[in-house]
């Protein structure tokens, strides 16, 4: 697992209130850790902060699990 | 500049989210985690018309000014049903005033722009007292069939009378041109020679998109403001923020800093009352002696437009 990835599972952990190794690449952010839009609108912001990057609405709107985040996150850190 | 007097007034009738759930495919679960909202008071037997002075008499009545002392009235709505004239023409001689007004609409934003226009006009000897109405009646342009906006909104007023003072420190302003994120149109007449007719329609909100922005940019002046006067927001009292949606208080703390009580919320009893939202919990808090001379304050509020806005206080009594 990549530094980014083990910084954005402990972000993502923090914000829904869970503990990390629920945190797996393959969870749908809705379905399995429960989150609601505005949970996501949160997280994708704090993500956004924490990484100093800025997603457009499209690169949001396709994401459903962790692992989607993980690698949209990456695409825009390197 | 300074407050002197507030008042507020809302409508009798209280309506709960338990209270929607019978005609509204909505629960109280749903309402309260996403905003924060567990009740609003909605106009029913009184209008708009009859809240406006009711605050507005208060809070001249708390200056101890008379009414004939009041030289300027500002208003602050975003729509009632009189298009024309305005909201401060209607209400003036019922409030007892004989000064002159103007109304403005800067959406949820509005009472800190008055606030801003208030010192301006003080500065250049305009008026020495000036009393600003902000009375919104939201749950008017909602479409009741639907839970996405009908939930969020309450009606209600609230006003402030203002004189000269050091108080009002600083104010930032912000407008973002984009139409689309939150408008209500409404519908004009016909004419023989128009070839595109607009008919109007409810509240329309991009929720999430609301969300993002609001957030970003109330951060984004409240940062200013406080680096432009060499502040930390530790050195801040209170943060009194437009209260639309409790997450959207958290999230700008989360990004300013500061304890969950420096931010006071009204939202779960009033809901979303627009531009009134500030002063009207500026009014309950002043009751309520919370707030102390030489205290900083941020007041910040958002709107359709994009708008926001943001001053900073250091109270005066």
């Amino acid at each position: 697992m990549s530094r980014i990835q083990d910084k954005a599972r402990a972000l993502i952990a923090s914000k829904m209130k869970l503990d990390e190794s629920e945190i797996t690449p393959e969870k749908n952010i809705f379905n399995d850790l429960g989150a609601d839009s505005l949970d996501f609108v949160e997280l994708s912001m704090l993500l956004e902060r924490e990484f100093n990057v800025k997603f457009t609405e499209d690169d949001t709107a396709n994401v459903k699990t962790v692992g989607d985040l993980y690698e949209l996150i990456e695409q825009y850190a390197k | 500049m300074k407050i002197i007097g507030t008042g507020s007034a809302l409508p009798a009738l209280t309506v709960t989210n338990e209270d929607l759930t019978k005609f509204l495919d909505t629960n109280d679960e749903w309402i309260t985690t996403r905003t924060g909202i567990q009740a609003r008071h909605l106009l029913s037997t009184e209008d708009l018309y009859d809240i406006s002075v009711e605050a507005a008499t208060k809070a001249i009545k708390a200056s101890g000014l008379r009414p004939d002392e009041i030289d300027f009235l500002l208003v602050s709505n975003v729509a009632n049903r009189h298009v024309t004239p305005g909201l401060s023409c209607i209400v003036q001689k019922r409030i007892g005033l004989t000064c002159a007004g103007l109304d403005i609409n800067v959406a949820c934003a509005g009472f800190v722009n008055a606030l801003m226009l208030a010192d301006g006009m003080m500065k250049a000897g305009h008026a020495k007292n000036i009393l600003i109405l902000c009375a919104e009646e939201p749950t008017k342009y909602c479409n009741w069939k639907e839970r996405d906006c009908s939930v969020l909104f309450g009606d209600g007023a609230g006003a402030v009378v203002l004189t000269e003072g050091n108080a009002f420190k600083d104010v930032k302003l912000t407008m973002i041109s984009d139409r689309d994120v939150l408008y209500y149109e409404r519908g004009m007449e016909p004419t023989p020679f128009q070839e595109k007719y607009v008919v109007g329609q409810p509240l329309v909100m991009r929720g999430k998109e609301l969300f993002r922005t609001a957030v970003t940019e109330s951060a984004k002046d409240i940062q200013a403001l406080l680096k432009r006067n060499d502040l930390q927001s530790d050195d801040i009292d209170w943060f009194l923020l437009h209260q639309a949606n409790k997450r959207i208080i958290d999230g700008i703390r989360n990004i300013v800093g500061g304890p969950v009580a420096k931010y006071p919320t009204i939202i779960e009893k009033y809901g979303n009352t627009s531009s009134a939202s500030i002063p009207i919990m500026l009014d309950e808090m002043i009751a309520d002696n919370k707030i102390k001379a030489g205290e900083k304050i941020v007041m910040s509020a958002f709107g359709a437009g994009f708008v926001s806005a943001a001053c900073l206080w250091e109270w005066e009594f």
